[in-house]
């Protein structure tokens, strides 16, 4: 993805001048009110689309942002903490498990989590578990292990929905639509700061969206968010759409080409 | 090399397909079958879904069988009436077997089904066909006459009603067992991918009693289009045809048949049905111990819910 570079610099300046706005602001402020409003957090991207072409192996997505109305003996001893997560289109998903039945191995059972995210890559300036309490994290659904997975339909036992979770969050963590990059958050200046989030080769296509999550001493602050469409491309996605989307028309086609290729290879082998 | 197959999605090594493809086109090409009963086992070894490797098989199978049957019909050695009765019910049954997939999908159930089914057919076909040759083989040894088809002896099938005359075969039969012997392969072209030629071919011969001079392009005029018929279903309903790995494929099987036809021509007849007897059998193995083995993770995440 050369266009990143071109974005950054683009989003850059469009940051910069926002945070001097807002310290600008900040400045008049003090003047009249000795009472600090309250921190904010800001952030942008060039572009709400990203095109993929079908060779995609994954690549990195820079998001700028800013904090607004920071104090800056509590920034420079780090009690300011970001997090930054990208959230893949939300869809119901099946797991199921396999038993040993009459030696064979065999999906016996099932469950339905509702609205998963498909994907979900997630960069901070530290390790989430040093930045806020557990409590405070799940509450908000932020990290791997506090997406919500929520089986609809399922009154069984605990302890299975459990095993269930895990295996899930374990599944998408080795596949790599799951990650996670602590520390990939890096001040540009006391308020600005820019966050590398990874996005796998797999991304799925759709709406995703773009939270960021600003935490002061380990309280949550505030939460904002950007919707980034992901559009695959190339003859593959064509083709893929065209299974979905046209299958009558798809089908057709496999059929013509299979009678053309077997009736084609005899006429050219043909030895009279 | 790698190429991204968009249905199956996943990344598969373009010379690894190349060369099942030329593999199975050779084999084939030199026993004179579909293929579709070998390359849907190679594809889920390949870890393709199983899914996607038996809709794949049976747009193979157009493209392997459709230059024979076209040169059966220009020489007219079918049996163009039994050829449409078997058709009729073969779209039939293909029609059923696709409700019986989606529905075995929907219960997470289709991947075992599909190898229980291949153990199943492969182990019961492999052993008679093995048994079979070897018989042949060792009264050839004896230098006895050998004897495939016996006519004249009728047996419970010819006893059964709904008569019908078919002139091309010179047979007077009851369309029960046609239908039946249609309808069930037609299921099989569904759920395993198959044509089916393997388990039609004798069939005809042994049970229906139909000459052997019009089996095969009888067979082949009836397996072209249930095969066709079923890729345009699967791909329409259950989406699960992957057109760059079918490409490749019958690119590659296409050569690799001209081969097998050529070594096949040099062989003589009850080696290469042992040799294709052990080979089946072989395929039937692996995909038998594969039911039995840990799999790595017993949990899997259903994909393919497309937006």
């Amino acid at each position: 993805m050369s266009r990143f570079p071109a974005v950054a610099a683009a989003l850059r300046l469009l940051v910069l001048s926002l945070s001097l706005l807002s310290t600008g602001a900040f400045a008049v402020e003090r003047q009249t009110d000795k009472v600090r409003p309250p921190e904010g957090i800001e952030i942008g991207m060039s572009t709400n689309e990203i095109a993929i072409t079908s060779d995609f192996t994954g690549a990195d997505l820079t998001i700028f942002g800013t904090m607004t109305n920071i104090d800056d003996y509590l920034q420079q001893i780090g009690q300011y903490d970001i997090i930054v997560t990208l959230e893949g289109p939300r869809v119901d998903t099946t797991i199921r498990r396999k038993e040993r039945v009459f030696g064979i191995w065999i999906n016996t059972e099932q469950m339905t989590f509702s609205a998963v995210p498909q994907s979900y890559s997630m960069t901070s300036t530290r390790v989430i578990k040093d930045i806020a309490p557990q409590q405070e994290l799940a509450s908000l659904n932020v990290g791997i292990d506090h997406i919500r997975l929520f089986a609809a339909n399922y009154f069984g036992d605990i302890a299975a929905l459990d095993d269930f979770r895990q295996a899930f969050r374990r599944q998408m963590l080795d596949s790599g639509l799951y990650q996670t990059n602590p520390g990939g958050i890096r001040f540009v200046s006391p308020s600005l700061f820019r966050a590398t989030l990874k996005l796998p080769a797999n991304v799925p296509n759709g709406v995703h969206m773009v939270h960021a999550y600003l935490f002061k001493s380990g309280d949550f602050v505030m939460e904002t968010k950007l919707p980034l469409r992901v559009v695959k491309t190339g003859i593959e996605q064509s083709l893929t759409e065209a299974a979905y989307g046209n299958s009558f028309l798809y089908g057709l086609s496999a059929v013509i080409i299979a009678l053309t290729i077997g009736w084609a290879g005899s006429v050219i082998f043909r030895k009279d | 090399m790698t190429i991204y197959l968009p249905i199956a999605e996943m990344s598969v090594n373009i010379l690894v397909i190349l060369g099942m493809g030329a593999a199975v086109g050779f084999l084939s090409g030199m026993f004179g079958v579909g293929g579709g009963f070998l390359i849907t086992p190679l594809l889920i070894f390949y870890n393709v879904p199983p899914a996607i490797a038996v809709a794949t098989g049976a747009c193979l199978v157009v493209a392997s069988s459709v230059s024979g049957a076209i040169s059966h019909f220009r020489r007219g050695t079918l049996d163009l009436k039994l050829g449409t009765l078997l058709l009729v019910s073969g779209l039939a049954g293909s029609t059923a077997g696709i409700g019986v997939f989606a529905l075995l999908r929907s219960l997470g159930l289709l991947d075992l089904f599909i190898s229980l089914a291949y153990v199943l057919l492969l182990g019961t076909v492999g052993s008679l066909m093995l048994i079979e040759s070897l018989r042949a083989l060792r009264r050839i040894a004896k230098n006895k006459a050998v004897s495939l088809n016996r006519p004249g002896q009728h047996n419970w099938v010819h006893r059964l009603p709904f008569k019908m005359r078919f002139k091309k075969s010179k047979i007077y039969l009851s369309v029960l067992p046609v239908i039946a012997i249609g309808f069930l392969l037609g299921i099989l072209t569904s759920v395993m991918g198959i044509g089916g030629g393997f388990i039609m071919v004798p069939a005809m011969i042994y049970f229906l009693r139909v000459p052997t001079g019009v089996v095969i392009g009888t067979s082949l005029f009836q397996i072209v289009f249930v095969t066709a018929y079923t890729t345009m279903i699967q791909a329409t309903l259950n989406h699960t045809v992957d057109i760059i790995l079918a490409l490749q494929l019958m690119i590659a099987g296409v050569v690799g048949a001209q081969y097998g036809v050529r070594v096949g021509q040099r062989l003589r007849a009850e080696q290469l049905r042992a040799l294709l007897a052990l080979l089946v059998l072989a395929v039937g193995l692996r995909l038998a111990i594969d039911l039995v083995l840990t799999p790595k993770d017993i949990y899997s995440i259903v994909t393919g819910g497309h937006a």
